[in-house]
Formats: C-alpha cells, sequence, structure tokens
C-alpha cells in the first residue's frame, strides 16, 4: 500500500538547513495499524505530512498504492489527497461555522457527489462513529471526544486507502482516548490500513505495530499484540 | 465553477460569516452610496449655476450710446451720442457675417391701466427678435412681430404678472389696456426664468413708441447677437468691430471711454463656463476620490478575509480541494456580496436624489441627479477591482502548502 524507499527530508531555516529525515525506508501494508512513535523533533509528524501530501519530500521515492508520488503541483495533490488518503489531526480542524454532518460531507463535495448522496453518507458515517444525533450541531456545541468522531468520520466518507492521523488522542483525556481508539480498531478491523502519530505509549500499544523514529531515522520496527481498547470503555 | 452545488456552498458561507459578508457589503455599499451622492450634489450645484446664469440667451452683445468725454474731430466733449434705425441696418450690413439677429431696445415706465386696476411697468420697444434675446416664453397669444414693426400696430406682450396684477384669472389676449394714456390691445402673453421683475414687463413694437414719442427714430440700446458657430475668438473680434464701427460713424475718439458701451454676455459666458467646469473637476475630483477609498476599503477587507480564512481553506486543501476551486469559491463569494451590495447602495444613492428634488435649493443645490450610465460603471469599476483586490490574497492563499495553513492559528 505504501513504499518508501530513502526518504529524506530537510528544512531551511534562515541560513543553516536542518536534516529532519535521515533515509527513511518503510513499507505498509493493507489492512495494517501502525503507530509512528518518538520524541518531538524526531520527525514522525514531518514523516506524516509526506505520506499525507501535505509535505513534499526532498529525496528518495514515495509510492501509494502502486502510483509514484512526485512532482505534484498542488491540484494533482489535492485531487490524490481526496482520492487516497483521510486526515485526522490532534486539533480536530473542523471548519466552525459548519454542522457536523456538512463537516463529513465536505470531501464528498470536493469528489463532485450530488448533494443528496453527500447527506446520505455523511449520516452514514456519522452513525458508524455514534453521532447521528448531533448531526446539526456546531462543532463547538460538541465535547474534544465528539469532535474527533466527527474528524474520523470526516477522514472515513471519501472512503480513502489511506487514514492518517496525527495524534488523534493529544487533545483528549484518557478515556476519551480510549473510545476513539476503540472507533480506530473498529475501523481497521474493516479492513482499513491507518497510520498513527502519538508519543504515548498506550496508544501505540492499541495498534498492531509500532515504528519508533529518533533523530531522522527509523530506530526500531517491530510487530506487537494489539491492546483491545474496548476493555477500558 | 458556477453549477448550482457550488453555488450552495456559497451561499451557505455568506449566510454563516455574516459579519463578514456585513463588512465587504457594508463598505462597497457606503462607497458607491458616497459616490452617487456626491457626484449627484455637485450636478445640482451646477443645476444651481446654470439656473442663475442661463436665463438671458448668451450670445448676444448689448451697445449702450454715452456721453464724450474728449473732443474729437471738431466735436466737442459732452456730447450725448444718440442711435437711430440706421444704426441697424448699417450693423445688419457690414457684419452680416457674424450676426444672427439685431433688435432694438427702447425702454420707459409709465401707469398701465385696465378697468379699476393700474400700475406702474417698464415697457420695452423691442423688434420680434428680441423674444430670443430674453428667451422670453409665450405662454398664450405671440409675439410682435415683423408686420406689427412695419404697421406700427398698437399691440402689446404682457408677462405673466402683468396679467395677474391686471387680470385677475382672467385672460388678457384680445382685451384693450391703457398704457401711458394710449390703448393697446394685449396680443400675447409670456413668462421668463428670469425672475418676478422679468414678468412684469410689458413688450409693444419700437416703431410704434417712435410713432407715440414724435414720429423720431431714435433707439435706447442695440441688442447684437452673433452666431453661435463663431465662438468665443468670433464674439471678442465682432465686440472690437462694432466699437470701431460706432466711434466712426458718431465721431468719437478711440480713448473716449465713455462714449459707446458695449456689454459681450461672451465673456461672461466664457467665464461662467469655466466657472462650472471648475465645479464639474471639483465634483470628479472628489467622485473619483471617493471610489478609490471604497477600492482601498474592498481590498483590505479581502485580504483580512482571506487571512481570517486562512486555516479553513487549509482544512479544505487537506480534504482534497484544489486551489482552483479554493480562488473560485472566495472570488465568487466577493463578487457575489460586491455586486448586490453595490447595486443596492446605487440604488439607495439615485433615490436619496431623486427623493431631494428640489429640498435643498437654499443651500443651491438644485435637483440633484446622476447619469445612470456614470453611476453602474462606477459600481461595476469597484466590483471589479474587489475582485481584483480578492483575487490577489485568495492566490496566495491557495498558494499556502495546506500543512503551512493548518499551523495558522
Amino acid at each position: 500500500m505504501i513504499e518508501i524507499k530513502d526518504l529524506h527530508k530537510s528544512y531551511k531555516m534562515g541560513s543553516n538547513s536542518l536534516h529532519v529525515l535521515k533515509g527513511i525506508n518503510f513499507s505498509v501494508e493493507e489492512g495494517e495499524l501502525v503507530a509512528i512513535m518518538g520524541s518531538s523533533g524526531s520527525g514522525k509528524s514531518t514523516l506524516l505530512n509526506i505520506l499525507g501530501m501535505l509535505d513534499v519530500l526532498d529525496e528518495g521515492s514515495y509510492t501509494l498504492d502502486g502510483v509514484p508520488i512526485k512532482d505534484l503541483n498542488e491540484t494533482k495533490a489535492a485531487q490524490y489527497r481526496n482520492k487516497f488518503l483521510g486526515f485526522v489531526f490532534q486539533s480536530f480542524n473542523l471548519i466552525n461555522y459548519k454542522s457536523a454532518m456538512e463537516n463529513v460531507a465536505l470531501p464528498l463535495y470536493y469528489q463532485k457527489v450530488g448533494r443528496k448522496e453527500r447527506q446520505e453518507k455523511a449520516l452514514k458515517y456519522l452513525e458508524q462513529v455514534g453521532l447521528r444525533e448531533w448531526a446539526d450541531h456546531l462543532p463547538s456545541e460538541l465535547s474534544g471526544g465528539q469532535k474527533q468522531r466527527v474528524a474520523i468520520a470526516r477522514a472515513m466518507a471519501a472512503e480513502p486507502k489511506v487514514l492518517l492521523a496525527d495524534e488523534p488522542t493529544g487533545a483528549l483525556d484518557s478515556t476519551t482516548s480510549y473510545e476513539v481508539m476503540d472507533l480506530i480498531q473498529k475501523i481497521n478491523d474493516a479492513g482499513n490500513t491507518i497510520l498513527i502519530v502519538t508519543h504515548e505509549p498506550d496508544i501505540a500499544d492499541m495498534c498492531k505495530r509500532i515504528v519508533h523514529l529518533k533523530d531522522g531515522v527509523i530506530v526500531e520496527d517491530k510487530k506487537i499484540t494489539q491492546v483491545r481498547a474496548s476493555q477500558y470503555v | 465553477m458556477f453549477s448550482r452545488d457550488n453555488w450552495k456552498e456559497i451561499f451557505e458561507t455568506i449566510h454563516k460569516n455574516k459579519l463578514r459578508t456585513f463588512l465587504s457589503g457594508f463598505t462597497v455599499a457606503l462607497g458607491i452610496l458616497i459616490f452617487v451622492v456626491l457626484f449627484g450634489m455637485g450636478n445640482g450645484l451646477v443645476n444651481t449655476f446654470n439656473e442663475f446664469f442661463g436665463d438671458d440667451a448668451t450670445n448676444v452683445l448689448y451697445i449702450f450710446p454715452g456721453r464724450t468725454t474728449v473732443p474729437y474731430k471738431g466735436y466737442k466733449s459732452n456730447r450725448v451720442i444718440e442711435f437711430d434705425n440706421s444704426d441697424l441696418e448699417d450693423i445688419k450690413k457690414n457684419l452680416a457675417m457674424f450676426v444672427d439677429y439685431t433688435t432694438p431696445r427702447i425702454s420707459r415706465g409709465g401707469l398701465v391701466k385696465y378697468r379699476n386696476e393700474s400700475n406702474n411697468y417698464t415697457t420695452r420697444a423691442v423688434g420680434p427678435s428680441h423674444q430670443y434675446a430674453e428667451k422670453t416664453i409665450m405662454m398664450k397669444g405671440r409675439f410682435i412681430n415683423e408686420k406689427d414693426i412695419k404697421n406700427k400696430t398698437k399691440y402689446v406682450v404682457i408677462g405673466r404678472l402683468v396679467e395677474k396684477d391686471l387680470f385677475g384669472n382672467k385672460n388678457a389676449v384680445g382685451e384693450y389696456i391703457d398704457v401711458a394714456g394710449s390703448a393697446f390691445m394685449v396680443i400675447g402673453v409670456f413668462q421668463d426664468d428670469g425672475g418676478d421683475n422679468e414678468e412684469r414687463l410689458i413688450y409693444m413694437p419700437y416703431t410704434t413708441r417712435q410713432l407715440i414719442e414724435k414720429n423720431n427714430d431714435k433707439i435706447d440700446q442695440i441688442i447684437v447677437a452673433f452666431k453661435p458657430e463663431i465662438g468665443y475668438a468670433g464674439a471678442m473680434a465682432l465686440d472690437r468691430s462694432l466699437d470701431k464701427f460706432f466711434r466712426e460713424k458718431k465721431y468719437i475718439s478711440p480713448n473716449d471711454q465713455n462714449g459707446v458701451f458695449i456689454r459681450n454676455v461672451a465673456d461672461q459666458l466664457k467665464q461662467n463656463q469655466q466657472f462650472a467646469r471648475v465645479l464639474q473637476i471639483i465634483v470628479g475630483f472628489v467622485a473619483f476620490g471617493t471610489i478609490i477609498a471604497g477600492i482601498i476599503g474592498i481590498s483590505n477587507i479581502m485580504v483580512f478575509v482571506v487571512k481570517e480564512r486562512t486555516k479553513e481553506l487549509g482544512i479544505r486543501k487537506a480534504l482534497g480541494a484544489t486551489p482552483k476551486s479554493v480562488i473560485g469559491s472566495i472570488l465568487l463569494e466577493s463578487v457575489f456580496i460586491t455586486t448586490i451590495s453595490g447595486f443596492f447602495g446605487m440604488l439607495l444613492g439615485v433615490f436619496i436624489l431623486n427623493s431631494l428634488g428640489e429640498k435643498l435649493k437654499d443651500y443651491f443645490i438644485t435637483n440633484p441627479y446622476i447619469d445612470i450610465t456614470m453611476a453602474i460603471s462606477a459600481t461595476l469599476v469597484l466590483i471589479l477591482f474587489g475582485a481584483i483586490a480578492g483575487y490577489i490574497p485568495a492566490k496566495r492563499a491557495a498558494d499556502i502548502k495546506p500543512i503551512e495553513a493548518l499551523r495558522d492559528e
């Protein structure tokens, strides 16, 4: 599903350049649930942004579902993001003047799906995250956990190949975090490929594979026995 | 770009961001409103101005005889100069190239009576062309014609207020009035934009006046109208030619300031036109400034709008919005708001101008108006510049990497 070879990325900071990713080799199979761990500054978010085509790589190659991702202009990148990827952010990033349902329907709008179908699909995904009754509420009327579930529903609505989550539980308390992880595990159980960036070991333990990043290189990549979040909920 | 779905998305955005919508709409509406009202007021000023100075014909020269102060060619000084009918003929003959028409004017005061009503009025004995020189407007009957001049008929044309004073609500045409002891038939009633005094005048054929005054051929003053096509320079040349002509014919020294006077309206006309033009320029400048201020206002708001939306645009891009759709939606939204509010402001301005009418006449503003093409073009210019001003920040926002936009708090 994801194939990365010898990935380098550096940022210009004035006259200095900061080498963040120093040759990453990494691949993800379909249906995996991968945690990318590392302390802050290890390059884990940068890796996720490159995987999400939110940022461009300097060197190396990236293949997503058999499609080489390189030399994308913004228009092409936008289309690929829309087709291949769903995003979940730490700060939810819901559009604050749109209701939960409208937020979920937004990626479908950019897929040029008709209005009726958009609403039906949006309601279906809200149902899956258990927020059917909250469809008409604005983000400001939802709790943090609810917001993140709406964001997950939005990421799923476009039926992406890969779900990318950047610290999805970073802004939530532990009970809510486990609820969100439970949801993510269920989505994974249904066969979806998911990548999670986190620095919390208990969250990482709920994935099936942990990739440790340190100073821009992978120091550890191991499969683990998944801890089910449902037992904490 | 213009599908129903896009419009729905835009309407929702507009509907749910009322402050933003209000700000940009208000700026444009206010800009256009002020422009329309100011421009209209300026036109109102020009209207008042034209009303003040546009009463009489502007292509005429008035020639008055005087009294010499310098001895010349054997004549003593302090000699009274008089005009007579031959002067009229000579002007027509010698200066035919320049002259449109001439008319004499002999003014006399006198008691005018009709039955029990009587009053003092100024009577002007004139030729038929005098009607054009004073822009006399006939309400009923007719003005003096060539036949009256030839036959020295005892006809008069009276002003609207003369009729009102003497006849009340009765029709004066066909009635006889007593002018300084002789009976005259009223053949017409006129009105004049020059004010009440102009409408308290009585006109009669100049030949009739000369007949009454012992059948002489004396004339008080001569009015010469020049052909408008000769222009200002031509009028000034005619002025000099007439001066020379009278000085030669009446033996007046070229250095005598008081022998003959020529009042040239063309000279005044030029000044008046210049003044009106300066007014127009000031009005235009103010209006231009208002439009510029409006453009700056809408540009600032567009920058603010895009800045405020940076994060939202980042989210949209992460969800698959292309740069084109980002720019498109921002522009469509702003053009939609500016168009609606621009035309609203314009219509409000036009409505205000129309409802003012003559209410501000005390402040020298009469019937303020704006040419509708002018108002619409100004509105379109503002919309266009609003779009251009929106495009630049929209383009920049669309080019920001989504990851940077998302970091924006």
